[in-house]
């Protein structure tokens, strides 16, 4: 029972992590429309300062959330980043290029030129909503894997990971994702840049961004919906089960009324900020409803008996919570743990308000002490 | 087999590329630990005392100090994820234990620098002097708690304790999460890292400091800094071979052959030598070719017993005693390497059989199994090598890193006080030897550094849990060829983004300190 408890518990836990990581992927929109919204180099400083005292917090929640996963649920840490080892690696690659190329882009004798770090930062910027998106989305599409008898993962095609983008539900996510981070990131530079001409560019690609990702994402969202699902049997095995996302929304009303909650938000963010050329605050509407819709889809991918991480050629070898845990143990001690996460959420908050008190222009750049 | 054997080549491969991943971090990273306090203390004199100076000098190391974390997070990135791409075998069998230091890590630690990395950097304008200058204690208290909960987790490498194997689950379960945390291993190693770390630092702002002098430049702010380095970095190396000692007496009761391969000892002794210098080198005379005879080694008599004992006539096996089995100072009797190894394969059968005997509902032939497993599983990982040959480390790397750590960290104590002197007694026309040697010695520093986890992680081979598992079952099964390929992208970027730190790092220096 306690056991029961803690692995919902830590499911909850990774599907926050998961909404304020979607969330936060606004930092690698931003960069996405960097070339679309700096048309000179004084736009493009300005843009990439906005977003470059946030793009730390997106790395580290990536980091946080494969932490947690293997803390938590270690056989899905052992399984998917050595199973699907291609696309995993492909999504740190692009991180490593984010990750310099903020602090070098500007600096003197930089060896490679303000370009090559700006082209790193788009490639990060397309490239890791893209990916992530996809990968979340085998959470329910599927992988080809098989668990040997020592919990060994044996990936079923020598894709290991590249299968993902065969199925053509994955490229819903991954294209929604993709979208959304760039209208997040579009609302944020609404808030954010005092610059009359990056704000009007930034409308019209909330314009641009906001239709296909809610395309894509009705679409992901029906696919799933009306599909089979990964359905764990009362003795623990695996049956596809016609409509068991479905299922999962109406058994989880709770859950249910937050997805729902969350994608009103997101909407009315977007709409507000397209019918409203005055109101700014699109982006924090839309930021909290991403979180909220995300937890909720992330639920119904591990609640209720499903399996979160299903397998598409041995369905008895998918991960669920009960089977993916840690121990008891561990579960517990990590609990005691995560009560930190209260705390640090309240001294980021704490000090986003402060560090982000009024929107920035090239003028209050200049006079900043650092800049990027 | 339960787990089976990998091709050599894709151990290698992967081997290799944890190294690579490794060593470009550990490239970045004490300058964090040691310089973020650095920067801290000096801001703390400014704002204590309000002399623009102390800000000047902050701001200056500042700068250097973000060039230098952001490689650091760069190349940090994939080490997170890498447990699981590369050694999932590894990953599902203890990341019962492993995984929780890794998410506290990034729970208590990383955000924090994140979070506070951002105020200190664009915060200057923008938060009270009290908050900025709390923010960059904060970035050090990160940086410092990231460190220790990374080497808790590689310290349980080492030696493993607070955990009992799941024969149901076949894998390892924490059952004592203080034990992890505060074993004298975790312990030793924490603080011998973290004050090597901070004696790098102290050795980089001593080397730059000593550019500006050769250059007549900003000789003030250069006499300011070597002066607070040189008392940081000599209290720092202190405690580096204060902890560096520490860490041989657990080294030499918990991971032997490490310390036999770290002295190239073959033949075990009762007040056995420290070889301070000599010359592995093969030899046909030995029982096993993986072993070296040292030559032309000059030895203390008697010092190897007391570090590791602090008893001049200790018993300290070599490699062949290891190989044989022996009984050790404190009365504990290893068993031979080959016995070892049929205890192991005894416990991989029980497991095996354990798991058969369930399915068939056999009762007591579960229970018979579940018992010889238990009598065996401290031998469990032997079960899997071929021959004892397997047991022994390379002793070559292991010998030499070992020294020249030990000889290096011996000169930065030399260069500490020598350089406080120089910098006391503004000798700055006279004895340039001084700040040409602490130029030097910024290089030498990061050679000593990467030695020391040379000596950690060579030293432990072929285990990647100790007598648990060993490295050639730890692996993800995969082409080489992808690990290959992942292998070279990462060693190419890394190095161009090495080439491009180095290139900002020193036309930043260049730039000098705003007056």
């Amino acid at each position: 029972m306690e056991l029961d408890i803690l692995q919902h518990y830590w499911w909850i836990l990774i599907c926050i992590l998961g909404g304020a990581l979607v969330f936060l992927l606004f930092v690698q929109g931003g960069q996405s429309l960097l070339y679309t919204l700096g048309k000179s180099k004084e736009e493009r400083d300005l843009i990439v300062n906005v977003i470059g005292n946030k793009w730390e917090y997106t790395f580290t929640t990536l980091v946080v959330f494969g932490g947690a996963f293997f803390a938590s649920f270690p056989l899905f840490y052992a399984t998917s980043f050595g199973g699907a080892y291609v696309v995993w690696m492909l999504i740190l690659f692009c991180f490593v290029l984010q990750a310099v190329s903020y602090e070098y882009r500007n600096k003197k004798n930089n060896f490679l030129r303000t370009r090559t770090y700006e082209i790193f930062l788009m490639i990060n910027g397309f490239a890791a909503p893209f990916l992530l998106g996809a990968a979340v989305a085998t959470f329910f599409t599927g992988s080809p894997f098989r668990l040997g008898e020592m919990h060994e993962v044996e990936w079923m095609t020598p894709w290991r990971g590249l299968d993902a983008l065969f199925v053509f539900t994955n490229y819903f996510l991954a294209f929604a994702v993709l979208f959304l981070s760039r209208t997040l990131a579009a609302l944020y530079f609404i808030l954010m840049v005092d610059h009359r001409e990056v704000q009007m560019r930034s409308r019209r690609q909330v314009w641009y961004n906001a239709i296909p990702f809610v395309v894509f994402f009705l679409l992901f969202l029906g696919f799933i919906l009306a599909g089979k699902g990964y359905a764990i049997n009362p003795d623990g095995s695996i049956e596809l089960v016609p409509y068991k996302y479905f299922y999962n929304l109406l058994e989880m009303p709770v859950n249910t009324i937050l997805l729902v909650i969350g994608v009103v938000a997101v909407l009315y963010g977007i709409l507000r900020t397209l019918m409203s050329p005055q109101w700014q605050k699109g982006i924090w509407f839309s930021g909290s409803g991403t979180v909220l819709t995300v937890i909720g889809l992330l639920v119904i991918a591990g609640f209720n008996h499903t399996a979160f991480y299903p397998s598409s050629t041995d369905l008895d070898s998918s991960l669920t919570i009960y089977n993916a845990s840690s121990s008891l143990y561990t579960l517990k001690a990590m609990a005691w743990v995560s009560l930190i996460v209260p705390f640090v959420i309240a001294y980021i908050w704490y000090v986003w308000r402060s560090m982000t008190k009024k929107a920035v222009n090239p003028e209050a750049l200049q006079q900043e002490d650092h800049a990027y | 087999m339960l787990f089976e054997l990998n091709s050599a080549s894709l151990v290698e491969w992967s081997r290799w590329q944890f190294a690579m991943t490794a060593i470009y971090h550990y490239m970045f990273v004490p300058l964090t630990l040691g310089l973020s306090f650095l920067l801290a203390v000096m801001e703390t004199m400014w704002v204590r005392t309000g002399k623009e100076e102390w800000l000047h000098a902050t701001k200056f190391w500042m700068k250097l100090f973000g060039i230098n974390f952001a490689i650091g997070i760069a190349t940090g990135l994939i080490l997170e994820f890498q447990f699981g791409s590369n050694w999932s075998n590894y990953s599902w069998f203890v990341g019962d234990i492993f995984g929780a230091p890794l998410a506290i890590e990034g729970l208590f630690a990383f955000f924090l620098e994140a979070t506070f990395f951002a105020v200190m950097f664009f915060g200057w304008n923008k938060v009270s002097r009290r908050f900025h200058l709390t923010a960059t204690w904060l970035v050090f208290a990160g940086a410092n708690i990231s460190a220790l909960w990374i080497l808790v987790a590689n310290a349980w490498m080492q030696n493993p304790v607070g955990m009992e194997f799941n024969p149901l689950t076949a894998r390892n379960e924490m059952d004592d999460f203080w034990a992890v945390l505060f074993s004298p291993t975790a312990m030793n190693k924490f603080f011998h890292t973290v004050t090597s770390a901070y004696t790098l630092s102290a050795c980089f702002v001593i080397g730059v400091s000593s550019w500006f002098i050769l250059k007549k430049r900003h000789l003030e702010f250069a006499r300011k800094s070597i002066l607070l380095a040189s008392v940081f970095g000599f209290l720092s190396i202190l405690l580096t071979i204060f902890t560096g000692d520490t860490s041989a007496r657990d080294v030499t009761r918990t991971q032997p052959m490490k310390l036999a391969a770290m002295e190239g000892l073959n033949r075990g002794q009762e007040g056995a030598a420290l070889t301070i210098i000599g010359f592995p080198v093969k030899d046909a005379a030995l029982p096993s070719e993986r072993m070296r005879s040292v030559e032309y080694g000059i030895a203390v008599p008697k010092v190897l017993s007391f570090l590791g004992y602090h008893d001049f006539n200790a018993f300290i096996p070599g490699i062949e005693d290891i190989v044989n089995g022996y009984t050790s100072h404190d009365g504990k009797v290893y068993p031979s390497i080959p016995q070892r190894m049929a205890n192991g394969r005894l416990a991989i059968e029980a497991l095996k059989t354990y798991k058969t005997a369930l399915e068939e509902n056999n009762g007591l032939l579960a229970q018979e199994a579940l018992e010889t497993l238990r009598e065996n599983y401290p031998d469990f990982g032997y079960g899997y090598l071929s021959s004892p040959d397997e047991a022994i480390p390379p002793v070559v790397p292991v010998f030499y890193s070992f020294r020249i750590m030990v000889g290096l960290g011996l000169l930065f104590v030399l260069l500490f006080v020598v350089s406080w002197w120089y910098a006391k007694k503004r000798k700055f026309h006279k004895f340039r030897i001084i700040p040409y040697l602490a130029i030097a010695c910024v290089p030498l520093a990061y050679v000593a550094s990467q030695c020391g986890w040379i000596v950690a992680e060579v030293g432990r081979q072929p285990w990647v849990v100790q007598d648990l598992m060993p490295t050639n079952v730890a692996i993800t099964r995969i082409a080489s060829g992808w690990v290959i390929t992942t292998f070279w992208m990462f060693a190419l970027l890394f190095t161009l983004l090495l080439i491009a730190e180095l290139s900002i790092m020193f036309s930043q220096i260049r730039k000098g300190v705003k007056e």
